[in-house]
Order: structure tokens, then C-alpha cells, then sequence
């Protein structure tokens, strides 16, 4: 941020009599301003329609698509309708918890983004210890839940927020260890640095670095998934069992305080995969822009367009994984994160640290991440050659056309 | 030891059945939607796409109406009002009011069935929705009008000759 901020200084020359320290503050602001109102909101609004029209899809349905071309303004057709609901507070609620809780949610969850990179040089801030930074913000998001849950005076929102401080803390392990792991690779905690530790190409990722990386890769997609309460982790807001979980009460502008930030997580989750495994806003090309001469330093945005489309594959992909599998029960969670992710983590953190002990004496074990590389493309082809063949044994007539 | 088999056996199955199901899920997500998108993009008009012998909205063709009055008497819940006068003249028997509350039907069809000429039938309309009560009211004669004569050459069949004679106004 601070060379762009000195590009600027140079380029305007009002700001040259400025103190510097006041032009780079106001920078960050007005950067954790865009990123806040010109990304996240819109973000989290339009992937909640994306989510309705791809789950309609999977279940034989059109879905939203009469708001604005094809539904493409449902989201600000729900928003302004929840901005004229009332705002009730339950009698018996803790008034001021119950206020306060929704804050909380979306100030842990809007922090992460001071962290995150979505280019070479469009990060807020580049903290040294990045990665770390954006684990214990998230857990704000906890607090939030489980406030929301005690101040309504509820006994399904309660449950609720019990079962998310429980989901949570436990699953912060095997995610953390998936974090461990990589920092042990790149030898830093800086999400840039985590970054440009890795390579262009796929088969430099730290995905395929080595066999225990790609197995700490699918823990920690499975573990933010059950940070983030989506399915088949959403014991939280089960709404078969505890009609709407932590958020039951709420109503109007508090309850999308929520849902915005349950959204906005589903970002920040795709985005945390790819700057930790899948090689971040690396890109082979280097398009730049100095936006119509705007600033004096071209702007790098392949790198950034790169990043928003691993970022956003992954976000698709955990739509896709919501509208596939139910949901969990509490027991099975919980054997899940204990017996299964976090033993199995440790493995893969003790198996990466030995591999890179080994690699340094053995270069030849370098050469895994070929192999690795291959597997993951095999994945995806026996993926498509499975839907195909799913296709076919029914002979229902296929669509592509996305706009019904 | 058997322990450690499924532990390892778990932890195949629900890889193989994850993959499994998000191939089924992702096969639905290209397959042709079925949803019918009522009401103004359906594929043909909604009249057309509604299947035979539907009951729908009681319509009245007053034209040949006999103002046998079966109708009325036969309805359960006392939809159908008909009054015949004797109007002008010459007094002439007229038919001066029909009217059906859409409100109170039952849609069960037993007016039509009583009707010798086929003048009360269920229409194929059902979109009947009113912001006001006294819209769901239809009346089908403004003007008196002259009930049908069926021609003396058809042959009545039984069960309807007493409800086609007894047409007086009480």
C-alpha cells in the first residue's frame, strides 16, 4: 500500500505538502473503504442470488430471475425490503448484548479483509503475521454468535450459539494446523509472503507441493467450511431442528447484518484456500492499467484477476457442496474434527516437515508435485466423465443455457 | 485391528460418496429445467395447457338457458339465484336474474350436470382472484331475456324431463 500511496503523492501534487503519514492513512481508509462498500457488499449480496439460481438449477428449477435482467437485482429487492421491517428486541432480551451482537459478527468478519491480497500491490495492509491476523479476527465471529444466542432470550437461538462456540473452537484446530503446515513451506506468516513462495504455474502450488500438503488442502477446505457454518457444518442454523439457530430472533436490517456476514465469509473462505494453496495472485501474465492515467504506477491486474477467479471457484464450489450433502449431526461433528481431521492433520504437518527435511537432501523428491499435479487433474476429469455418464443413465435432455 | 480397517475404510467411503453425490448433483445442474412459468411465460397459452373435463370457474350461456331452474334447487350450498318474472306487455315469462357467488362454490359440479340444455358449465378459468368481495358475484342477464325453447322434435331423455317442465316462478 505504501507504493501506492507514494505513486500518488508523486501524481497529484496537492498531496505534496501533506505529511506523509496522513496520506498513507487516508489511503488505507479509502482502500478498506472500496474493498468494504465496492467488493464486499456487493459480493455478498450477489452470490446470495447466485446460490439461489445454482440451487435451483441442481433441483430442476429456474429460480430468481424477474428482479432486473435475469434476477440480477433480487439481492437489492431483499435488502431494501429488509431495511423497512421493524427492528423488534424480544422482551426478556439482554437489550444491549442483543444490539451489540450483530456488530460483532460483521466486525470479525470485515477485519479479515485488512489482510487479505487480492494483488501484488492491493492489500490494506501487508502485517507480517497476515495469516495469523485473520485466524484470530475470524473468532470474533464466535463471540458474536454466541452473544446472539445468549441476549435473545431464546431457547433455539441459545442452542444455537452453543453449538457454534463448540463447532468453532473445535474446528480451529485442524485449521490451524492446515495454516501450521503452510507456514512451514513458505517459512512465513505474511500472506504475501505466503504468496510469492509459490509459483505460477499449478504444479508449484503448495497444493501439490507434496502428498501431505494436498491432504492438508482437504482438511482445511473442510475445516473453514465448518468455520463458516455452511453445509454440511450449518448445525448452528439447522433449520429442521432450531428453526433458524442463533439468528431466530432478529428480524429487518440486524438479521442481514448476519446473512451479509455469512456471505461475505463464503469470500473470504474461497480466498483463504487460494492464497494458502493454490498460489494466490500469481499469474503468468502481466497486464497492467493505470486506470486512465489516474495513477503514474500501471496497476498489476492479471495477478488480481487471477486471484478472483481461483477465489471464486472455490466459492462455487462451496455452493455446490451445500446443495449435495445434509447436514451433519452434533456427534458426528464432533467425531469428524477429533477422530478423523485433527489426528490426520497432525500426520500431514509431521510428514510435510520430514518432506522438506528430505527434499533438501534428496532433490529428486521434488519432482512429486508433478504427479500430485496429475492426480488433481485426474480428479476433475473423473468428475466430469461421472456427471456425463450420470447424464446419460437418466436421458433426461440437457440445457446449458444459464438464463431461463 | 479391525478398528484401524474401519477408520481407514470410513475415511474411503466418504471420500467415494462425496464424490459421488456432488457428480449427481453437478449432472442435475445441466439438465432442462421443469418449472412452468406461470403466468406469463408458459411455453403456449395457460387455457390451452389446462387438461379436459377441468372445473373451473361456472359459466352461464344464457342463450340457451330454459330457466328450468334445476340448477338452483340442486346446488348444496346455495350458490346459483335465479329469478324468472313475468314482464311486459303481453306478460311474457322472462328470465330478468342469474347470478353465481364464485365465492361460496364448491366446484362439485353437480349443476351441470343437472342442466337439460348444457347452458350452466364449468368453464376452463380459474384465475378468479378479486381485491374485492362483491366482484366474486357474477351475473350473466342484464337485459329480460327469453328463456330457450328446446325444439319439440328432440327427444328429452329421462331424468330430465321433470326438471325441464317444472320451470314455474314461485
Amino acid at each position: 500500500m505504501r507504493f501506492f500511496a507514494d505513486s500518488l503523492i508523486e501524481t497529484w501534487p496537492f498531496l505534496q505538502g501533506w505529511p506523509p503519514w496522513l496520506v498513507y492513512t487516508l489511503v488505507m481508509f479509502a482502500f478498506g473503504a472500496v474493498v468494504l462498500f465496492g467488493f464486499v457488499s456487493l459480493f455478498a449480496g450477489i452470490v446470495t442470488v447466485v446460490e439461489r439460481r445454482i440451487a435451483a438449477r441442481m433441483q430442476f428449477r429456474i429460480g430468481p430471475n424477474r428482479v432486473g435482467y435475469q434476477g440480477c437485482l433480487q439481492w437489492l429487492a431483499d435488502g431494501i425490503k429488509n431495511f423497512t421491517k421493524e427492528d423488534l428486541t424480544p422482551a426478556g432480551a439482554s437489550k444491549m448484548l442483543y444490539l451489540f451482537a450483530p456488530y460483532l459478527v460483521f466486525t470479525g468478519l470485515f477485519l479479515t479483509f485488512v489482510a487479505l491480497p487480492f494483488g501484488q500491490a492491493l492489500v490494506i495492509s501487508d502485517l507480517n503475521v497476515g495469516i495469523f491476523y485473520i485466524l484470530a479476527v475470524s473468532s470474533f465471529v464466535t463471540v458474536g454468535l454466541v452473544l446472539a444466542g445468549w441476549a435473545s432470550n431464546n431457547k433455539w437461538a441459545l442452542l444455537g450459539g452453543i453449538r457454534s462456540a463448540a463447532q468453532i473452537v473445535s474446528y480451529e484446530i485442524p485449521t490451524g494446523l492446515a495454516v501450521l503446515t503452510v507456514v512451514l513451506m513458505s517459512g512465513t506468516l505474511s500472506t504475501q509472503g505466503i504468496i510469492s513462495s509459490q509459483g505460477i504455474w499449478p504444479w508449484d502450488w503448495f497444493a501439490s507441493a507434496n502428498p501431505f500438503a494436498f491432504i492438508i488442502f482437504i482438511i482445511f477446505f473442510i475445516s473453514t467450511l465448518a468455520e463458516g457454518n455452511r453445509v454440511p457444518f450449518d448445525l448452528p442454523e439447522a433449520e429442521s431442528e432450531l428453526v433458524a439457530g442463533y439468528n431466530v430472533e432478529y428480524s429487518g436490517m440486524r438479521f442481514v447484518f448476519f446473512f451479509f456476514a455469512e456471505y461475505a465469509n463464503l469470500f473470504v473462505m474461497g480466498a483463504l484456500t487460494a492464497i494458502l494453496f493454490f498460489g494466490g495472485w500469481n499469474s503468468p501474465f502481466n497486464w497492467s492499467t493505470s486506470l486512465f492515467g489516474l495513477f503514474p504506477q500501471p496497476l498489476e491486474v492479471s495477478g488480481t484477476l487471477f486471484f478472483m477467479t481461483k477465489a471464486l471457484s472455490f466459492v462455487v464450489l462451496i455452493i455446490w457442496l451445500r446443495w449435495t450433502l445434509p447436514r451433519l449431526r452434533v456427534d458426528q461433528l464432533m467425531v469428524v474434527c477429533w477422530q478423523y481431521l485433527t489426528p490426520i492433520a497432525f500426520v500431514c504437518m509431521l510428514g510435510t516437515a520430514f518432506w522438506m527435511v528430505g527434499a533438501h537432501r534428496w532433490g529428486a523428491l521434488d519432482y512429486v508435485k508433478y504427479p500430485i499435479f496429475l492426480f488433481g487433474v485426474f480428479l476433475v476429469l473423473a468428475m466430469a466423465a461421472r456427471t456425463v455418464r450420470n447424464i446419460r443413465l437418466v436421458g433426461d435432455p440437457v440445457d446449458l443455457n444459464p438464463f431461463q | 485391528m479391525s478398528a484401524v480397517a474401519a477408520y481407514f475404510r470410513n475415511i474411503r467411503e466418504a471420500t467415494l460418496t462425496v464424490f459421488d453425490g456432488m457428480s449427481v448433483s453437478l449432472s442435475y445442474l445441466f439438465r432442462k429445467p421443469i418449472t412452468v412459468q406461470y403466468p406469463d411465460r408458459t411455453p403456449q397459452p395457460i387455457l390451452d395447457m389446462i387438461p379436459e373435463g377441468y372445473r373451473g370457474i361456472l359459466d352461464v350461456k344464457t342463450e340457451i338457458c330454459t330457466a328450468c331452474m334445476a340448477c338452483m334447487r340442486t346446488c348444496p350450498v346455495q350458490v346459483i339465484n335465479i329469478v324468472v318474472e313475468k314482464v311486459g306487455d303481453p306478460p311474457k315469462r322472462m328470465l330478468t336474474h342469474f347470478g353465481i357467488n364464485v365465492a361460496k362454490c364448491m366446484f362439485c359440479g353437480l349443476c351441470s350436470e343437472s342442466c337439460p340444455t348444457g347452458a350452466i358449465y364449468h368453464s376452463k378459468e380459474f384465475e378468479g382472484a378479486s381485491s374485492r368481495f362483491d366482484d366474486l358475484v357474477r351475473f350473466f342477464v342484464d337485459q329480460p331475456v327469453v328463456p330457450y325453447k328446446p325444439p319439440k322434435t328432440e327427444k328429452p331423455e329421462a331424468g330430465e324431463t321433470p326438471a325441464a317442465t317444472n320451470g314455474e316462478p314461485t
